[in-house]
């Protein structure tokens, strides 16, 4: 349940600040950064804005007010639904029991032997259906105590009146427009395990995936006689 | 599908009463105390709401962040505008002797200002950033009077709770709540860095929110209107912007 409100969240928020990207894709480290200033980097897209350089003779239409409102409320919903799935996964040991590696997992050998097997383009085995592999479970690990809180960290460091409260949040991470670079590239980490997180899931069988997300029961093929 | 049973059927329904009663006493606990945005309909008024309510609670009082002047931008950046009126540029032509900011609504004595009565009023400064919606900023020092002031020397009425305030492009307006009109760093800019406020970047006058985006800082300004409602006010949304689609609250 959660997973789903989440999914749709992620879409509206990467529909949404991809908008808001588009009306100035540069980016800059420090504290202040505008279209006078060296960019640290620009993305090669035109944008919404005619003061931008951006080497295109056209200017796209202005899409932030919509895309503003959106990414919000799209960032509550996400946070208290991940604040729900936390202390969900806290009480019933979910975290500690399929997430965390047992101990014997915990060596560079069982994340080598994952890995050969990745490599080799091995099909998942049946036992696998029921557990997270340590790769899985290191990866799904990060993604929810490293870079969901990072992405919300460095997006509440973007808001003035957060900061005005919270001075050091965007302090500590080089200034505002640091933040703003920071935001882009944690974003840009989670549409990546985004993307091979749905492919894994093609791999291993997108019908009987969905089927055992929404209903919790796994279905075992039958091995032919 | 198994079959509901009688104590889950109850569970669930004690559930669903205790969440619609539980929504409806925070919405009227937020309306209370002034927690909901004039643009809290439609689909994205939740999440507005929440925006609005926390910082609300949290900021009362919390001053934006100020730099050392060593940080001041050398490159500030006075965007893009719509060309200036005529009734702007014969104001310009006379060096703005002429400009004059009205002050009234909610007030014990309605007023209307020259520049010059403006900054013989408590002058103050601040090393603020403005902070622009679409993602660039600048930093620069901005120097005037504190909205405070001025709407002191009006007398504001006890059950005021918004200041409207009108460039002099009439499709410019915006308006702030109590909380951000009594802050200390709320200010009528009338000087930045090293001069006269230039123009571009809003002068003769303009009133400084650093606690919230640039779009807020309306340039240009003619007239404060102090109210108890933004019903009244262009379609009832409270400013400008979300007529525009963009959000009344521009804190984040």
């Amino acid at each position: 349940m959660t997973h789903w409100v989440t999914a749709i969240c992620f879409f509206a928020l990467l529909v949404s600040g991809t908008e808001i990207l588009i009306s100035h894709p540069r980016f800059y480290w420090g504290e202040t950064g505008n279209v006078r200033m060296r960019p640290l980097f620009q993305i090669p897209i035109p944008s919404s804005r005619s003061l931008v350089p951006t080497g295109y003779s056209y200017v796209l239409p202005d899409q932030n007010g919509w895309s503003r409102y959106l990414h919000f409320q799209a960032a509550w919903a996400v946070v208290l639904t991940g604040l729900v799935y936390a202390i969900w996964g806290l009480w019933t040991g979910h975290f500690r029991s399929n997430l965390f590696p047992a101990p014997s997992d915990r060596t560079w050998q069982s994340f080598r032997a994952v890995i050969a097997k990745h490599i080799r383009l091995k099909r998942p085995d049946q036992a696998e259906a029921f557990s997270y592999n340590v790769l899985q479970r290191a990866t799904y690990l990060a993604v929810i105590f490293v870079f969901f809180p990072l992405v919300i960290w460095t997006g509440l460091a973007l808001s003035p009146g957060f900061n005005s409260v919270f001075p050091a949040a965007v302090n500590v991470l080089g200034g505002r427009q640091s933040a703003r670079t920071l935001h882009f590239f944690v974003s840009a980490f989670l549409l990546l395990f985004l993307i091979v997180h749905v492919s894994m899931v093609i791999v291993a069988g997108f019908r009987n995936r969905m089927r055992s997300m929404i209903t919790g029961v796994v279905a075992v093929p039958q091995e032919r006689p | 599908m198994s079959k509901v049973s009688r104590r889950q059927f109850f569970t669930a329904g004690i559930a669903a009463t205790a969440g619609i009663s539980g929504l409806a006493i925070a919405t009227k606990f937020a309306q209370r105390y002034g927690l909901v945005p004039p643009d809290s309909g439609g689909i994205y008024g939740p999440g507005e709401t929440l925006t609005y309510a926390a910082q609300r609670l949290l900021m009362r009082h919390s001053l934006a962040r100020e730099f050392p002047r060593s940080m001041i931008s050398k490159t500030p950046l006075a965007n893009e505008m719509p060309p200036l009126k005529d009734a702007f540029k014969r104001l310009q032509a006379g060096g703005f002797a002429d400009w004059r900011l009205s002050v009234d609504g909610m007030v014990a004595r309605p007023m209307s200002i020259s520049l010059s009565d403006l900054r013989s009023l408590p002058v103050r400064s601040q090393i603020t950033e403005v902070v622009c919606e679409e993602g660039w900023s600048y930093i620069a020092e901005w120097i005037g009077t504190p909205l405070l002031d001025v709407l002191n020397a009006a007398g504001v009425l006890p059950q005021a709770r918004y200041v409207v305030y009108f460039s002099i492009d009439p499709d410019w307006w915006e308006s702030i709540d109590m909380a951000d009109a009594r802050h200390p760093q709320t200010l009528l800019t009338w000087a930045m860095n090293d001069g006269d406020l230039p123009v571009g970047f809003g002068g003769p006058l303009r009133l400084r929110v650093p606690r919230q985006l640039g779009y807020k800082s309306v340039k240009f300004i003619t007239r404060l209107t102090v109210t108890d409602s933004l019903k009244r006010f262009g379609k009832g949304l409270g400013s400008a912007a979300p007529e525009g689609g963009y959000a009344w609250y521009a804190g984040i």
